[in-house]
C-alpha cells in the first residue's frame, strides 16, 4: 500500500515509485495543468487526476496503467437550473475530494467539489450525479459559505469501512455531516466545535473543518483539523472534543492523517495563525500524538529550521504503515521512513503540492 | 456561411480542430455543431449552466460578444466567430 506517491500539484500530476531505496518519479502528467486531487483507487489500481483549467474548466480523467495513458470522463456538473444561492448559478468549480464506495461497492465513487455539491458514481466513474438530499439541505443555501474557497466546498469524504452507506463528509464553511443510509439523508454533527469567527461560535453550521480523517480499524475515532483548533471524537462525530494545544505549536494548520493501526496516534503540520499562514518562526516542524491527543510531540529532524514559509494543505499529508510523506504549498517534498521521527527530502523544486496519497 | 476559429491554447485537447464553417443561427446552435464534431469542446467552452466559462471570450467579427449567459449576439452569414480563452496566471 505504500509503494507509490502520487502527487496533485499546481502544475501537474507526478507519481513516484520506490525503487532501489529511494523515490524516483515514474509518471508527470498534465504539465502546467493544476491538479487539484490525484487519487488512486485501492480497488483496482485506477488513477484519477481531477484538473483545475483556469479557463476551461474542472475536468477529470483516469488511468488505468499507471499514467501511461488517460480517459477523459464527464466532469461532475450540476443538473440545469441549479443555484448556489439564490441568483448564482450552480456550476462546478473544482473538485475538493474523492473516495471509493467500498470493498462491497465496487463501482461507486464519491466526489466533493466547491460550491458545495457532492457527487456519487455507481458505474466506475464514468457518470456523476448529485446527491440532491445533500444539495436540498435545509441548512445549505442559508447556512454554508466559502473558507478557504470563495464558496462552499466538500474537501472531505470519509467512508466507513464496516458499512459503506455509513459516510461523514466535512465542508468549508458548514462542518461535519453523516449520513447513515448512503446518502440518502442527512445529520449535522459539530457538536463541541468552536468556530471563533462567528457571531455565535457554537452555532449548529458554519464551522470550518480543514480536513476530516477516521481511524481504519476504528471508524467511529475522527479526527479535525479544524479551523479553531485540533478535535477529536471517539462516538462517530456525535460529540467532538478539543485536543489541541492551548498555546500551540500544535493548533492551526491544514492537514492531519491517523495511523491505519492506531486510532490514537496522528500528525498534524501546524502553522502560524489564520492571520499569518507561514511556518512557525520560519522552521518546519511535524507534531504527534501517540495518546489520542493528550499530548503532542514536536518531529523536526531532517526538516528546514530556518528561512522557512511552507505550510502543508489539507490533503498534503499522508501515512501508510512506518511510512509518511508531505508536500507543502512551495514546492518541497519530505519523507519519512520510521512516523515522522525523522525526514528526507526526495524534491524541493515542485510545484506547489495540493495533494499526496500513497498507493501500491 | 460563418466560419468558427479557435485559440491554439484548445488544440492541446482537441488536435483535430480547426477552421469550420457552420450552419447554425445562433452561438448555441454552433456550440452544438462543434460538439458533434469534436466531442467534449463544449464543457471546455460553456459551464454547467451553459453560460460562457468565466475566462473564455467569443469574438463575433473581432467584437466580444455581450450576452456570456444566453449566447444570443447575432452574426451575419459571412461572419468570423472565434473562441479564445482570457491570458493569465503564471
Amino acid at each position: 500500500m505504500n509503494s507509490t506517491l502520487l502527487l496533485g500539484t499546481r502544475k501537474g500530476f507526478i507519481a513516484y515509485r520506490w525503487k532501489n531505496g529511494r523515490w524516483q518519479i515514474e509518471n508527470c502528467s498534465f504539465e502546467g495543468v493544476p491538479v487539484s486531487i490525484a487519487y488512486a483507487d485501492p480497488r483496482n489500481g485506477t488513477w484519477w487526476a481531477s484538473l483545475d483549467h483556469g479557463h476551461w474548466g474542472v475536468k477529470l480523467h483516469r488511468s488505468k496503467d499507471r499514467g501511461t495513458s488517460w480517459e477523459e470522463v464527464a466532469a461532475p456538473a450540476f443538473p440545469e437550473g441549479e443555484e448556489v444561492k439564490d441568483g448564482v448559478p450552480a456550476t462546478t468549480r473544482y473538485i475538493w475530494s474523492m473516495a471509493h464506495g467500498g470493498k462491497n461497492s465496487f463501482s461507486k465513487l464519491w466526489i466533493g467539489t466547491d460550491p458545495g455539491g457532492m457527487f456519487v458514481s455507481e458505474d466506475g466513474g464514468s457518470s456523476f450525479q448529485l446527491v440532491e438530499s445533500l444539495w436540498r439541505h435545509p441548512t445549505r443555501k442559508e447556512g454554508w459559505f466559502g473558507g478557504g474557497r470563495d464558496l462552499p466546498g466538500i474537501h472531505s469524504i470519509v467512508v466507513d469501512t464496516r458499512n459503506e452507506d455509513h459516510i461523514h463528509i466535512g465542508i468549508s464553511c458548514a462542518g461535519v455531516f453523516e449520513t447513515v443510509d448512503g446518502g440518502k439523508t442527512w445529520e449535522v454533527r459539530n457538536k463541541g466545535l468552536h468556530a471563533d469567527f462567528l457571531p455565535n461560535p457554537d452555532s449548529e453550521v458554519g464551522h470550518d473543518p480543514h480536513i476530516l480523517v477516521a481511524a481504519p480499524t476504528h471508524p467511529d475515532i475522527l479526527w479535525q483539523q479544524n479551523h479553531c483548533g485540533i478535535f477529536r471524537s471517539t462516538d462517530g462525530a456525535r460529540n467532538w472534543q478539543d485536543v489541541s494545544q492551548p498555546e500551540g505549536p500544535a493548533r492551526f494548520g491544514f492537514a492531519i492523517a491517523v495511523a491505519d493501526d492506531n486510532p490514537d496516534q496522528a500528525w498534524v503540520v501546524p502553522a502560524n495563525s489564520d492571520l499569518n499562514r507561514t511556518a512557525i518562526k520560519g522552521a518546519l516542524c511535524i507534531c504527534r500524538t501517540d495518546n489520542g491527543g493528550k499530548s503532542w510531540k514536536e518531529l523536526r529532524k531532517g526538516l528546514p529550521q530556518e528561512n522557512c514559509f511552507d505550510i502543508v494543505y489539507r490533503h498534503a499529508l499522508a501515512a501508510s504503515g512506518d511510512r509518511m510523506a508531505f508536500g507543502t504549498t512551495t514546492g518541497n517534498l519530505f519523507f519519512s521512513p520510521d512516523r515522522g521521527e525523522s525526514w528526507q527530502t526526495i524534491n524541493n523544486y515542485l510545484p506547489m503540492v495540493h495533494s499526496v496519497q500513497f498507493a501500491d | 456561411m460563418p466560419t468558427v476559429k479557435f485559440t491554439y491554447a484548445l488544440k492541446r485537447f482537441f488536435p483535430g480542430l480547426k477552421n469550420t464553417p457552420v450552419k447554425g443561427s445562433t452561438l448555441a446552435e454552433v456550440i452544438d455543431e462543434m460538439e458533434a464534431l469534436y466531442p467534449g469542446v463544449r464543457s471546455y467552452v460553456l459551464d454547467d449552466q451553459h453560460s460562457l466559462r468565466q475566462h473564455v471570450n467569443i469574438f463575433i467579427d473581432g467584437a466580444i460578444i455581450k450576452d456570456r449567459r444566453a449566447l444570443s449576439d447575432p452574426f451575419a452569414e459571412n461572419s468570423e466567430v472565434y473562441i479564445m480563452q482570457a491570458l493569465s496566471g503564471g
